[in-house]
């Protein structure tokens, strides 16, 4: 047992203690200050570039990824996210993206195609056209950005997940990942790709998709972040293989459910 | 813990010896204060992209992290510490009626007093293992916030997953305002708490050391 220094060595009379007991506490209390004061300052010196420091920054991400896996375990497949009257819907919608509106480069969606890979059967390209023809669901949600806004939208496109069947991709694949026009790789789990709020939105509060949020199709999944919605998609690709995303390089977390 | 105090203290025969702080208490506070010094200044880097009061913005110096992603990886981090160290207190303070003993009963009437002799600079705080009727409110509403704290963290953080809940606490932007709030009043705990205890230095030795012994349990007496 380790014996304080501000303790005597020899036990005294427990009578005498008592008579100096708030002497031997006052002197129990300025070691402790004094200690206290020293490791108050060693964290501040450690604090100046806590940030920075690539090993926290490491630890920090292998926390992020571990929450991935906890949030993949939270997500019910069958739970579907809330919807709203038609009368909610903010029209036009809030304009995300990592540069300004200004900076949207419309897609020719007559030229365009959408490039299937991976892990199906039928890698043929995909036109708008065939798009529209696939079963088309209507979905009135909440947007929900990572910065903390939100708003109601409308959305209605094919199911990802009806797509999925179409092209004959392997549904046990681990990811769906996204290629953009505006270069803005994304990619989410097998279990959210077959969300039955999952679209491959085509249409804004039942007009044709206006270029800035992501003419002719982008991803909308009600359980995700709004940063988790690839827009301007060009390619689909299943795999076993991490994708990441744009964001994600940066520190956000992959899984972002809601 | 208490053979490291037996040589210099011994027991009065007969009684049980226990500390003001006991160790698992101290343990316990300590955590919470590296939990909260995660939660709170990493919380004013989220806030900052999207202000809840307008023109309220948190400077870089306050922030843990530069920026939205890396505030966003330390209070996803410090999530875990701050609900686990939360739950540990709850359990042990239920479990050993410490919640009871310190926090309760509490008495409309001696909070009035306590307030009118603190307004008359009669500040009381020689038995440091007493609490008086402030400072039990005070107690009580920093432990409710801080599990509002988590209640409201859970409903932004899956308000899809967890949309009852959101439901419950009015919606997605009123479960942020009370998540806002939340922090507010913790923070302003935080303040009048340090303060006292710098002010009455006994208090924060105590909450190292142990504090004073208690001479017995007051049920017993």
């Amino acid at each position: 047992m380790i014996r304080s220094p501000f303790r005597p060595q020899a036990v005294p009379d427990a009578g005498i203690l008592d008579n100096h007991r708030a002497l031997v506490r006052q002197v129990t209390r300025r070691g402790m200050f004094r200690r206290g004061i020293s490791l108050g300052a060693l964290t501040m010196l450690t604090g100046c570039n806590l940030s920075d420091d690539a090993s926290v920054d490491a630890a920090l991400r292998a926390v992020s990824a571990f929450n991935d896996k906890v949030q993949a375990l939270l997500f019910d497949p069958n739970k579907l996210a809330p919807t709203y009257p038609e009368s909610m819907v903010l029209k036009p919608p809030r304009f995300n993206a990592y540069y300004p509106i200004d900076k949207v480069r419309p897609v020719d969606g007559a030229t365009w195609k959408l490039e299937v890979s991976g892990r199906v059967s039928d890698r043929a390209p995909w036109t708008t056209a065939r798009l529209a023809a696939l079963p088309q669901t209507d979905m009135v949600i909440r947007h929900v950005c990572v910065e903390g806004w939100d708003y109601i939208g409308e959305w209605s496109g094919p199911t990802l997940k009806s797509f999925l069947h179409s092209v004959g991709a392997d549904l046990n694949a681990r990811y769906v990942a996204f290629h953009t026009a505006d270069d803005y790789p994304s990619s989410i789990d097998m279990a959210t790709a077959l969300h039955p709020q999952t679209l491959l939105a085509l249409t804004y509060a039942r007009e044709t998709l206006p270029d800035p949020y992501g003419y002719p199709v982008r991803l909308r999944t009600s359980t995700k972040l709004g940063y988790k919605n690839p827009k301007w998609i060009t390619a689909i690709e299943v795999t076993n293989d991490y994708p990441g995303g744009f964001w994600e390089k940066s520190g956000f977390g992959w899984f972002a459910g809601i | 813990m208490s053979a490291t105090y037996a040589t210099t203290q011994p027991a009065a025969p007969g009684r049980a010896r226990r500390r003001m702080h006991p160790l698992p208490v101290r343990i316990m506070h300590w955590t919470n204060v590296v939990a909260m010094a995660i939660m709170i200044p990493s919380g004013w880097g989220i806030y900052n992209d999207s202000v809840i009061v307008h023109g309220l913005h948190f400077p870089e110096e306050v922030r843990l992290g530069a920026w939205a992603a890396p505030s966003l990886l330390w209070h996803f981090a410090g999530m875990w510490l701050l609900m686990a160290n939360g739950l540990a207190y709850l359990a042990y303070g239920i479990a050993t009626g410490r919640f009871r003993e310190r926090l309760l009963p509490i008495r409309v009437a001696d909070i009035v007093q306590t307030v009118r002799e603190t307004l008359r600079l009669h500040l009381a705080h020689e038995d440091l293992t007493t609490y008086n009727a402030v400072q039990k409110l005070l107690y009580i509403v920093v432990i409710l916030a801080g599990i509002s704290q988590v209640v409201t963290g859970l409903a932004i953080w899956k308000p899809v997953q967890f949309s009852g809940l959101v439901s419950l606490l009015g919606g997605f932007q009123t479960a942020r305002l009370l998540h806002f709030i939340g922090m507010a009043v913790i923070v302003g705990f935080v303040v009048v708490h340090v303060a006292l205890a710098l002010l009455v230095p006994r208090t924060l030795a105590a909450m190292v050391t142990g504090g004073p012994e208690l001479a017995a349990r007051r049920d017993a007496r």
